[in-house]
């Protein structure tokens, strides 16, 4: 079955370029581009890996992942924090946020590309 | 009892005495007088009584008279002398007793008065050699005082209670950044004898002072700290602090130094270079990200023609954004650089020998120095002058391959020389003008400013020449020459002279200080704080709507008069002037305009005579002005008051008590009578002469001395 992810970022330059990639590795790709959109684009996609950028309009990324981890229904998809901020105590913040993983730009796609393949792959003894 | 009363008595018992045997005589008389007789007394004493009444009568009104003169000129005379007696001795030296009165009352005023004459030439004697000693003495404050005005650094010393025992004029300038209004001649944030807490958050005080205490106790022997707060308004201030502490280690903290400063446009500063530093770092994350994913797309091999001029599209955009990130932050910071970028007078052979030691470190070139002239002066910018001479022998060693190098320093009378020369090899003016506009630097350091910059900042200019007949070249940088150099004009004031009296600004005395120790109210007069103030008003009737126009007050601290303390402003009334009052105090409408209204003024004031004990004369006057004031400012002058007039009243009961009659009884000299100031130093120095005098009378406190005022017949009067 084709794992979904939802690609979040305020900038174009950085989505045309993830769709692309994601697209090409075998995901289903939905957008969304401030945190608004992040939550509507969360419900009606339910992707099973939001990619999600931190410093974004109306609600950033950290509101964003908070307000999904507490939602019951989201409690399998995978979230990944992508940020400028490459602060250790970001860093912290996120993943005490409930983030799984934390990427902070500029990435190489390969590493990208494999974090995403280990979320998404499932866990050991599961069926 | 008062000497009238005992007269009055003294009168009505001669009477009684005078009159009784005559009034017994009679009544016996009339008791042994057959009925028959007393008809014909009656008779006779109904004719003669009204005579005989009359004339004792006239007779009394004529003996009172006469004893009512000798009183004057005795009891009174002498009463008058007794009060002049300890004015001259505690009060007054130069006093004299008058010389007034019948002639036994003169003789003894003149016995006096030689006495005094007498003892004035002993004490000069004596006093002489206690000047020496004092002057010597005061010479060492006046040391210590300058020595303060000169420091840039703010400083404040409190005791262990944070009472301020010394200031320097940095400090006070530094009220401003506390709020105080720049107009205000003192504004009673800094002040001796008050607390820092009004400077400083009392919380953080107590923080500062119990963290210094403990790391003493734990065997730290010179503990600092450090902290940066926030001032009402809205300044930063930076304050170190260190205990004051006994000779030896253990002894126990009795006060703290305390060294502020200004951080506001510093920390401005380097905020703005973090946000600089930030928007570079941070900034370009994101942008580099979006770039470098392009980038690594483009790679791809199954990437259709479309997709890649998306990504090339996408790369342009980004790189020309943080391209233009770029720019900004390397403009700002060269502007910051610019902008903080003081001269200070150099001599050039200085400048010549630091360039020879920084080159030789720098390149592989043999150097040789030809100093013309030692005294050149101009004002210059060290390093960036020695990174440019760096730049230019740089360039000639690494692009001309020049192996020696000679550094002359010459000059004339409006220029100074500084020339890299060289043997053979020619150069031309478009290569050197080249040179200006590259970045400076050398080695690994790259500076963002250009060596044309640097020229322009030291008014200077730059070329290529050469001597023919010595068959050098050379790069001449000229600078404008400095005439006459002298060290900058210190911003602090200079010592007032002697004469003057140095500036109050330390008291050491206060170190034992401790207001904790008994109430107010059973503290001694001579220990006490007070704001000694006077008023001028539009007229006499404050209920009637006449207002302040001026405050003047002083404050006297530890029995010492803080004229420097001084606090005087001018007051718009908003209303017309009652013209006999500007007879009095001169102040004409005209000086009024403009200045600030009572609504601001008596809050300062307020603040000004805040944990002192208020002193004026006819205090009651002023007080009415003040006290119609406080409800709708909000504010209450609740401290203890005491009047000079009440407390002259009862000191020198057979005296005048107007302020020039006091003045002169005490000797205190009177500059600018009238003026609200003026008025109020007379007052300060009336009251201190007074309170030996008053120690005499047994009114040592603060309540005996209310008590003392409270007696007197002028309390009564009501404003």
């Amino acid at each position: 079955m084709t794992k979904k992810i939802l690609v979040v970022d305020d900038e174009e330059n950085i989505l045309i370029s993830l769709e692309f990639l994601l697209r090409r590795a075998g995901y289903a790709i939905a957008l969304a581009r401030d945190g608004d959109e992040a939550l509507a684009q969360a419900e009606r996609f339910s992707p099973d890996l939001i990619l999600l950028d931190v410093m974004m309009p109306k609600k950033d990324g950290y509101e964003v992942c908070h307000l999904l981890r507490q939602d019951p229904r989201y409690e399998r998809c995978k979230i990944v924090l992508l940020t400028a901020k490459g602060r250790d105590i970001d860093r912290a913040k996120g993943l005490a946020l409930g983030a799984d993983d934390y990427l902070t730009k500029p990435f190489a796609t390969r590493e990208l590309l494999e974090r995403v393949e280990r979320l998404l792959a499932p866990a050991p003894g599961a069926a | 009892m008062p000497a009238r009363w005992r007269f009055a008595l003294a009168v009505a018992v001669l009477a009684a005495l005078m009159t009784g045997p005559f009034v017994l005589t009679a009544v016996l008389v009339w008791a042994d007088t057959p009925a028959e007789t007393r008809a014909a007394l009656q008779l006779l004493a109904g004719r003669w009584l009204p005579l005989g009444v009359l004339t004792t009568l006239a007779g009394f009104a004529v003996g009172i008279a006469l004893l009512a003169r000798l009183f004057r000129h005795y009891v009174q005379g002498l009463l008058r002398m007794a009060e002049g007696l300890d004015v001259l001795r505690r009060a007054n030296p130069g006093f004299r007793v008058t010389e007034e009165g019948p002639h036994e009352v003169v003789a003894l005023a003149r016995a006096i008065n030689r006495l005094a004459d007498e003892r004035d030439r002993l004490l000069a004697g004596l006093d002489e050699r206690v000047l020496e000693a004092r002057r010597a003495v005061e010479e060492e404050r006046n040391r210590l005082a300058a020595l303060m005005a000169q420091l840039a650094e703010a400083v404040i010393v409190c005791n262990a209670e944070g009472r301020i025992l010394l200031y320097n004029e940095a400090a006070r300038r530094l009220e401003r950044a506390f709020g105080a209004a720049a107009t205000a001649a003192a504004s009673g944030w800094i002040g001796l004898g008050r607390s820092i807490h009004a400077l400083l958050d009392p919380d953080l005080v107590a923080y500062v002072f119990d963290t210094l205490e403990a790391l003493r106790a734990q065997g730290e022997a010179h503990p600092q700290l450090q902290v940066v707060t926030a001032t009402p308004a809205g300044s930063l201030v930076r304050v170190r602090v260190s205990p004051v502490t006994g000779e030896r280690s253990q002894e126990a903290i009795t006060g703290y130094v305390l060294m502020l400063e200004d951080v506001t446009e510093q920390i401005e500063r380097e905020a703005s270079r973090n946000e600089l530093l930030f928007e570079l770092t941070e900034g370009n994350r994101a942008a580099i990200a979006n770039i470098r994913l392009a980038a690594e797309m483009l790679h791809l091999p199954d990437v259709d023609e479309a997709m890649r001029a998306r990504f090339h599209a996408v790369i342009a955009r980004e790189v020309e954004a943080v391209s233009e990130r770029l720019e900004a932050a390397s403009r700002a910071f060269a502007d910051a650089l610019r902008a903080r970028w003081p001269l200070e007078p150099m001599r050039g052979a200085d400048l010549v020998r630091a360039a020879a030691a920084y080159l030789q470190r720098r390149l592989e070139v043999a150097l040789k120095l030809e100093i013309l002239d030692e005294e050149l002066w101009f004002d210059a910018d060290h390093f960036s002058l020695l990174q440019a001479l760096a730049f230019l022998a740089g360039r000639l060693v690494e692009d001309y391959g020049v192996r020696t190098l000679r550094l002359r320093l010459s000059g004339d009378e409006r220029l100074v020389y500084l020339d890299l020369m060289w043997s053979g090899g020619s150069l031309s003016n478009e290569i050197v003008t080249g040179w200006e506009l590259e970045p400076l630097g050398l080695g690994g350091t790259r500076s963002p400013l250009t060596l044309r910059e640097v020229l322009e900042r030291h008014g200077a200019a730059m070329w290529f020449d050469r001597e023919k007949a010595r068959h050098r070249a050379f790069v001449r940088l000229a600078l404008p020459r400095k005439r006459s150099v002298r060290l900058p004009p210190a911003t602090a004031p200079a010592v007032p002279s002697l004469e003057e009296g140095r500036p109050e600004f330390y008291d050491f005395d206060l170190f034992a200080w401790s207001d904790k120790a008994t109430a107010l109210e059973d503290r001694p007069l001579a220990e006490l704080s007070y704001t000694v103030f006077d008023t001028e008003t539009t007229g006499l009737d404050p209920t009637g709507g006449d207002e302040i126009i001026q405050i003047g007050a002083t404050r006297i601290v530890n029995g010492r008069l803080l004229k420097h303390e001084s606090f005087e402003q001018l007051i718009d009334p908003r209303r017309p002037l009652d013209p006999a009052s500007i007879a009095v105090h001169h102040i004409t409408p005209e000086m009024l305009e403009g200045q600030p209204t009572i609504e601001e003024v008596l809050p300062a004031f307020h603040r000004f005579a805040q944990e002192t004990v208020l002193v004026a004369h006819n205090a009651a006057f002023d007080m009415r002005f003040l006290q119609l004031k406080e409800d709708k400012l909000g504010i209450r002058f609740d401290q203890p008051v005491l009047d000079t007039l009440l407390l002259a009243a009862f000191l020198l009961p057979n005296q005048e008590h107007s302020l020039e009659a006091l003045a002169r009884y005490f000797g205190v000299r009177v500059v600018g009578r009238h003026t609200a100031l003026g008025d109020a130093l007379v007052t300060a120095e009336i009251f201190l002469k007074m309170i030996p005098l008053l120690a005499d009378k047994g009114v040592v406190t603060l309540r005996q001395a209310r008590e003392a005022s409270q007696q007197t017949y002028y309390a009564r009067l009501r404003y």
